[in-house]
């Protein structure tokens, strides 16, 4: 069977947002509120990828989930709990990299494990994670010595390290060429069959959304000086793994495109 | 069904880079100084034209054997003062006091700095305390420190560490409070705190900054040290220049100050190398 069986899986968890709002304190006193009314519910092992244009606060929105940024109103539970700083049941992928630049890709990764993981199991695992992200003949190699999609995918590695009941991935493939975001998208399906968390997957890419997920939600204003909210949730057709020809699922990518002001010919 | 591929099915951008490894080293070759094997001992040139010049001036009679005496002379004062034992003794004691307050500042600056950089509250308390003191000329020191510790060794080594301190203190607070606050965050996320968060994310990101820190003490060390010696020894190079000039032994005063040349550089040339060697452990980037 596989390399990737771990003793403590941590079980999916649910994570709900009820009435999310976030401002930022802007220049002069004005505050500016990036997200506002923000409610839905992940359910344990729900795949939910959030699409939305750039700027609009999806980057936010997973820091609130994290416990990174406090919600200016309404409150993220897991599993009801409400999340107040850190969390351990979280593991995330920033949407940059960043890697230790001292530390080998091998030890970035294995920052990512959960605390108390037995030396000889760490290895293991890092080394598995390493192969399956195709970093296996780089984990003696530093940050700087590696490609920035590589980067992306040591940093993927880490997240999953941590085997999280929650996922939050913000733009994970952002900088992979075409070839190697199927591979990883399909990675990131066969780990989440075996072992599902609840992932939450910010991304630019519509048609990975569809691919991935079970839902979309779509974050957006109707003029650009109001905050963001969810303007649309799509539910996904069908199951995993899906045809990536799919009809149903072109016709939707173009309604989703429709729905992010892109209009296709 | 395992996860693990069988065949080389890693993504095409691995593959490439793994190719343009093989037959390349990682470390960037200096592609200038390459072939030309001779081009560090450039920095030679000028103190050698320099001897020679020395040794002309003295020798055509320009200056006098008082004002400047050949190099061959000075070669003489320091056999002489070899001879009687003298000469290892100033070179001793000053060592010592310049290695015994470098490290005492250098700790001190360390802990103060790190306090300083790591807790905004001491930030607040401390950092303008601090300031202030540094603004002071530190030979202002002097007057208080033979009135309270007296004219002895400790008053010395105060006034070295004094020096050494500041530099120190600077760079470690300054460095602490700018390490990249996305890599303390994302070790944060990962469960990383206190102690630990110090060890893995601060500290290795901020010892280049450290050891460049440590250099600048050091060379304001052997600054202090000259000063602290000047003002009532009866030992040490500094001790050496004052006396020199007193009796009118310019060879023994320029002696002093060749010494005082080589021991700096030797101090820094060992600091130079562990802070090349800690530039390529710990990389900014
Ligand atoms: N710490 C902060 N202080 C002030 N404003 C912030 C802060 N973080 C984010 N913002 C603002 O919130 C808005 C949303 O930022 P966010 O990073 O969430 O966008 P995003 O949807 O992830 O964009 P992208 O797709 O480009 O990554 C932006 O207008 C940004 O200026
Ligand atoms: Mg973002």
């Amino acid at each position: 069977m596989s390399a990737l069986t771990l003793k403590h899986t941590l079980t999916a968890c649910d994570i709900n947002f009820s009435g999310i709002a976030k401002s930022f304190a802007g220049e002069r006193g004005a505050v500016h509120t990036v997200l506002e009314g923000v409610s839905f519910t992940a359910y344990p092992g729900e795949i939910i990828s959030i699409i939305g244009s750039s700027g609009c606060g999806k980057s936010t929105l997973l820091r609130v989930a994290a416990g990174l940024e406090a919600a200016s109103a309404g409150e993220v539970t897991i599993d009801g709990a409400a999340v107040r700083g850190l969390d351990s049941r979280v593991a995330i992928g920033f949407q940059e990299p960043r890697l230790l630049p001292w530390r080998s890709i091998a030890k970035n990764v294995a920052l990512g494990l959960p605390k108390g993981t037995p030396k000889d199991d760490a290895r293991q695992h890092v080394d598995a994670l390493l192969r399956l992200v195709g970093l296996g003949d780089y984990a003696a190699h530093r940050p700087r010595e590696i490609s920035g999609g590589m980067a992306q995918r040591a940093s993927l590695a880490r997240a999953l390290a941590r085997n999280p009941g929650v996922l939050l991935l913000d733009e994970p493939f952002g900088a992979l060429d075409a070839l190697t975001r199927i591979k990883m998208q399909d990675l990131l399906l066969d780990i989440h069959a075996q072992d599902p968390a609840t992932i939450l997957l910010v991304t630019h890419d519509v048609e990975e959304a569809l691919y991935l997920s079970d839902r979309v939600i779509v974050l957006g204003t109707s003029d650009p000086h109001s905050p963001a909210t969810i303007t649309r949730t799509v539910e996904v057709p069908g199951h995993r793994p899906r045809d990536r020809g799919d009809l149903d699922l072109a016709l939707l990518r173009k309604e989703l495109l429709a729905e992010l002001g892109v209009e296709e010919h | 069904m395992s996860l693990l591929p069988a065949t080389d099915t890693r993504p095409a951008e691995t593959k490439r880079v793994a190719r343009s490894r093989a037959g390349a080293s990682s470390r960037p070759v200096q592609l200038s100084t390459r072939g030309h094997r001779w081009l560090p001992w450039l920095g030679a040139l000028l103190p050698l034209t320099l001897l020679a010049l020395w040794q002309y001036l003295s020798l055509t009679g320009v200056f006098s054997a008082v004002q400047l005496p050949a190099p061959s002379r000075v070669v003489a004062a320091a056999l002489d003062l070899l001879g009687r034992g003298q000469l290892g003794i100033h070179i001793a004691i000053s060592t010592q006091r310049v290695l015994l307050g470098f490290t005492i500042g250098a700790l001190l600056g360390l802990a103060l700095g790190a306090w300083v950089g790591l807790s905004r509250w001491a930030n607040l308390l401390a950092a303008p305390t601090i300031g202030a003191l540094r603004a002071v000329p530190s030979l202002a020191w002097v007057p208080l420190l033979l009135l309270w510790i007296g004219i002895g060794e400790n008053s010395k080594v105060t006034l070295i560490a004094i020096g050494a301190f500041f530099p120190v203190y600077t760079t470690v607070s300054a460095a602490l409070a700018h390490v990249d606050p996305k890599l303390v965050e994302a070790a944060r996320t990962f469960g990383i705190r206190g102690l630990g968060l110090f060890t893995t994310v601060q500290l290795p990101a901020v010892l280049p900054a450290v050891v460049s820190g440590l250099r600048l003490a050091l060379a304001q060390a052997w600054l202090f040290l000259v000063a602290a010696e000047l003002l009532g020894a009866s030992m040490g190079l500094g001790f050496l220049l004052t006396d020199s000039q007193n009796n009118g032994r310019t060879d023994r005063l320029l002696l002093a100050i060749v010494l005082l040349a080589i021991l700096g550089k030797l101090t820094d040339l060992a600091l130079g190398a562990f802070e090349r060697w800690v530039k390529v452990r710990f990389p900014s980037n």
